[in-house]
């Protein structure tokens, strides 16, 4: 066989062959868009949300966090978003941006980015690692009836626990280009077509590829973007990290990258999202605080409290949800960091409650085993 | 060469290459596993004791920069990135013995313990430290009795660090009055992953009494292993029925637990199960593991006698490839079919986290990070995913060339699967626009892929 014939030849029979033009409807109910953004490195949530109306603020950290007067924009008389995050006013003013603060995890005693993060992505503690290895998105998905492997997608390079499990799920990082053109990827269908398992995983890495769109922006931005592109088409649940808030030097340029990056980011997916954007909700969250006083270096070390952010317009945004525990030194949680008053967990779960309507009985057995969600914060419209 | 010829290299050993002629049969892989282990002193590793040091030095540098010591700061970046690079090269090395022994299955037998008896890179002295575990524990030990395999990788401090042995305290013992108190992780994976297999005949009182057994076992300053009588729990412990530790606790005891485990037929059945599930099927043929067990029975885990049951097996010669081969698999036999030799481990770091390091994360096993004590995924479908295919496509398309010349695709094809290439993978490796594409398109096709 020429290569000519060849090619006539495959053009016929990848018509012919179903799995070429795939085909899938999107099977959780509703049409909400849920993203979350695991923020790797632990977000300095003191600094990011500055609680500046606290006395003991200014009193733990001389040189950072220190409300409206360092440049931060009040928010609610009580707490001042970081100058970092000044692009997200906006959303603010619109109801499209909210805060948790004085959240954490269940992780305790521990200060291991890597432990906090499984604790975080796979919504356990005290489950024997063997057995709590999926993350709870991906428990999500196995509650959720008829869910399909087109209905999550973990976005980007890092290996996003939060959705790896038993459930069927996506996973595509934007810059994977299959660099090929038309004709080697023909030769590249035809090497495969007589394998049941890869033929599917080529036109699938192929079609990825090719939403991937032209080169384009840095990498942050491009996950944002993909991720976007993703919920508008089949899919309804978006994952992805971000990464560089362990601030343990200079926070007070540190933060700048990762900031922005966020700040981008949320922008990115309202703007991309188009009409969807008012049913999306995003979750920011991070595997733990950072210490309430600053260090030695001008940067802060591994805590415990710290702050979720969520953004969307499904949201019953312009507020902060907190229980607020205080900053003197007896209310400090063993003298050093932020006392969490509340689980993260809980206001995860009742973004899935609101979003997928999933029963509480659901999230609290199975997708979040043992949390107790708690009174309603109402997070949706 | 023979399909056998062919099956034996790829299957039960690295890959086809064109330098390094194939073992012709099972009577062939064992020998070479009887004999000396030619490619480690050809490529030697340095042990435990090296990487630990190397591990410790930076938390005493840490502890300086704590206690605002001049430079410490500096010193200590300076330390973590060394311990990178030297992982780097452990790495590398790890993927080049693969890629030019003679031996190929000790090579993948290796591999599989490491992933049986997963340790992640950890704190304190087993920081990025595993090459130097996998070659003191492991590599010697790989064709002898599981038995001592089994002793050899529990006691392990990599592993005592891994799975929080260190931190766990009898709670009757001296040094438990404190309120310090059992930790049960490592008793409960050698139960659950090590020896009887999730769903065995224990129970919760077993871990328990187990966990209390193995109190004691610590690591050192120096990261070595050590027994702390303070902190190992008084009396007896029964684990499976049996007693142990009611003379003076120690490690003997410990010994004495693991041994009975080894050859207990749950734990044959368990583990001639999985290593049948690497080597031959995700749902391994019932006979070839019936025949293992017989002979894991018939001379108290000897694992010669039992690589040599599953080789003597029909199944192990099934002309269908089932597996997929894991993403150090494929790298080792993809340098391996390209003839590279041993020079990419002189080469500059950057050459190497281009060939090797960042094509592991890409292709989604950070060896460093497995997703848990379990290890990796070994089932053929959770490698076949879109974006692990384009990460093994896109190396396929650029290490060839980071490494030495491009071959021709077509000569490349045969050098590289011999009989058992498929027409239409050699038709692409004529039809490719380029060498590289073609070379790429033989590297990801099924053929390649699959073992």
């Amino acid at each position: 066989m020429d290569r000519r014939s060849f090619l006539a030849a495959l053009g016929c029979s990848a018509a012919a062959f179903p799995a070429a033009t795939p085909m899938a409807f999107a099977s959780l109910p509703g049409d909400r868009r849920l993203v979350v953004v695991v923020l790797r490195g632990a977000m300095d949530g003191l600094d990011v949300l500055q609680p500046y109306a606290d006395p003991g603020l200014r009193a733990l950290r001389p040189t950072l966090s220190v409300g409206p007067e360092g440049g931060a924009h009040d928010l609610d008389g009580r707490f001042a978003l970081h100058d970092f995050g000044a692009d997200l006013l906006p959303l603010w003013r619109a109801g499209e941006l909210a805060f948790a603060h004085a959240v954490a995890t269940p992780y305790r005693d521990g200060r291991s980015h890597f432990d906090g993060q499984d604790v975080l992505e796979a919504g356990t503690v005290g489950v024997p690692p063997s057995v709590g290895r999926a993350g709870w998105l991906n428990r999500l998905l196995g509650a959720m009836p008829g869910a399909t492997g087109r209905d999550a997608i973990a976005v980007g390079r890092d290996d996003m626990l939060i959705l790896r499990g038993p459930a069927p799920a996506g996973a595509w990082a934007p810059e994977s280009r299959i660099a090929l053109d038309g004709a080697t990827a023909d030769l590249l269908r035809h090497v495969h077509h007589d394998d049941p398992l890869l033929r599917p995983v080529v036109e699938d890495a192929l079609r990825l590829s090719a939403d991937g769109g032209p080169e384009q922006g840095g990498g942050a931005d491009r996950l944002f973007a993909f991720a976007a592109g993703q919920l508008r088409g089949d899919a309804r649940i978006a994952a992805l990290s971000l990464g560089g808030w362990d601030t343990h030097r200079g926070q007070g340029s540190a933060l700048r990258r990762p900031m922005g990056q966020l700040s981008a980011g949320l922008l990115r997916l309202r703007d991309d999202l188009g009409p969807l954007w008012a049913r999306t909700m995003v979750l920011a969250v991070t595997e733990f605080g950072r210490t309430a006083s600053e260090n030695g270096n001008r940067g802060t070390d591994h805590g415990t409290g710290g702050a979720m952010m969520l953004a969307g317009g499904a949201l019953r945004g312009g507020r902060i949800w907190t229980d607020w525990p205080g900053l003197a030194e007896a209310d400090l949680l063993d003298r050093r960091d932020l006392r969490p008053t509340r689980d993260v967990r809980a206001y995860a779960a009742w973004a899935l409650r609101d979003l997928f309507g999933v029963d509480r009985s659901v999230l609290e057995g199975t997708v979040f085993p043992g949390l107790e969600m708690g009174e309603d914060p109402r997070l949706t419209l | 060469m023979t399909p056998r010829a062919a099956l034996a290299a790829t299957r039960f050993g690295t890959g086809l290459s064109p330098v390094i002629p194939p073992p012709s049969d099972a009577d062939d892989l064992l020998a070479a596993l009887a004999g000396p282990d030619a490619v480690a002193r050809a490529l030697p590793h340095p042990g435990w004791d090296v990487r630990a040091a190397a591990a410790l030095e930076r938390d005493a540098l840490r502890r300086q920069q704590r206690d605002g010591v001049a430079g410490a700061f500096e010193a200590f970046r300076a330390q973590t990135r060394r311990l990178n690079v030297t992982w780097q090269d452990d790495l590398v090395r790890m993927v080049l013995r693969g890629a030019t022994t003679a031996d190929g299955l000790r090579e993948r037998l290796v591999w599989f313990w490491a992933d049986h008896f997963t340790v992640a890179s950890s704190r304190g002295a087993s920081r990025m430290a595993m090459g130097g575990y996998h070659e003191d524990a492991l590599r010697p030990r790989v064709a002898g009795r599981f038995a001592d395999l089994l002793i050899a990788a529990v006691t392990h401090p990599a592993m005592l660090i891994y799975l929080d042995q260190v931190v766990s305290v009898g709670p009757n013992s001296r040094r438990g009055r404190n309120g310090r108190g059992l930790n049960e992780n490592l008793a409960r994976e050698v139960l659950e992953l090590h020896t009887l297999g999730a769903g065995g005949p224990y129970a919760q009182a077993d871990v328990r009494q187990l966990a209390e057994l193995l109190t004691g076992l610590r690591v050192d300053r120096r990261g070595r292993l050590d027994f702390e009588p303070e902190r190992a729990e008084p009396g007896a412990e029964t684990v499976l029925g049996r007693s142990y530790g009611d003379r003076d606790p120690g490690i003997d005891e410990v010994r004495a637990v693991l041994s009975d485990l080894s050859i207990h037929p749950a734990t044959a059945s368990h583990i001639c199960r999985k290593l049948a599930g690497h080597f031959l099927a995700d749902v391994p043929p019932a006979g070839a593991v019936a025949a293992m067990e017989a002979a894991w029975r018939a001379t108290d885990g000897d694992l010669m006698a039992v690589y040599a049951a599953m080789l003597d097996h029909p199944a192990a010669w099934a002309p269908e490839r089932a597996k997929m081969r894991r993403p150090l698999e494929m790298i080792a036999a993809g340098l391996r079919a390209l003839g590279r030799d041993d020079a990419l481990l002189r080469a500059d770091a950057q050459t190497k986290r281009r060939v090797v390091t960042r094509p592991m994360l890409q292709m989604g096993q950070d060896l460093p990070r497995p997703p848990g004590p379990q290890g990796w995924p070994d089932e053929a479908v959770a490698w076949a995913t879109p974006q692990n295919f384009a990460a093994r496509l896109d190396w396929a398309l650029r290490a060839p060339g980071w490494t030495g010349e491009v071959p021709d695709p077509r000569a490349f094809a045969e050098a590289a699967l011999g009989p058992l290439l498929a027409d239409r993978t050699r038709f692409a490796a004529g039809a490719a626009e380029s060498r590289e594409e073609g070379v790429a398109l033989v590297l990801t096709s099924p053929e390649f892929q699959r073992r």
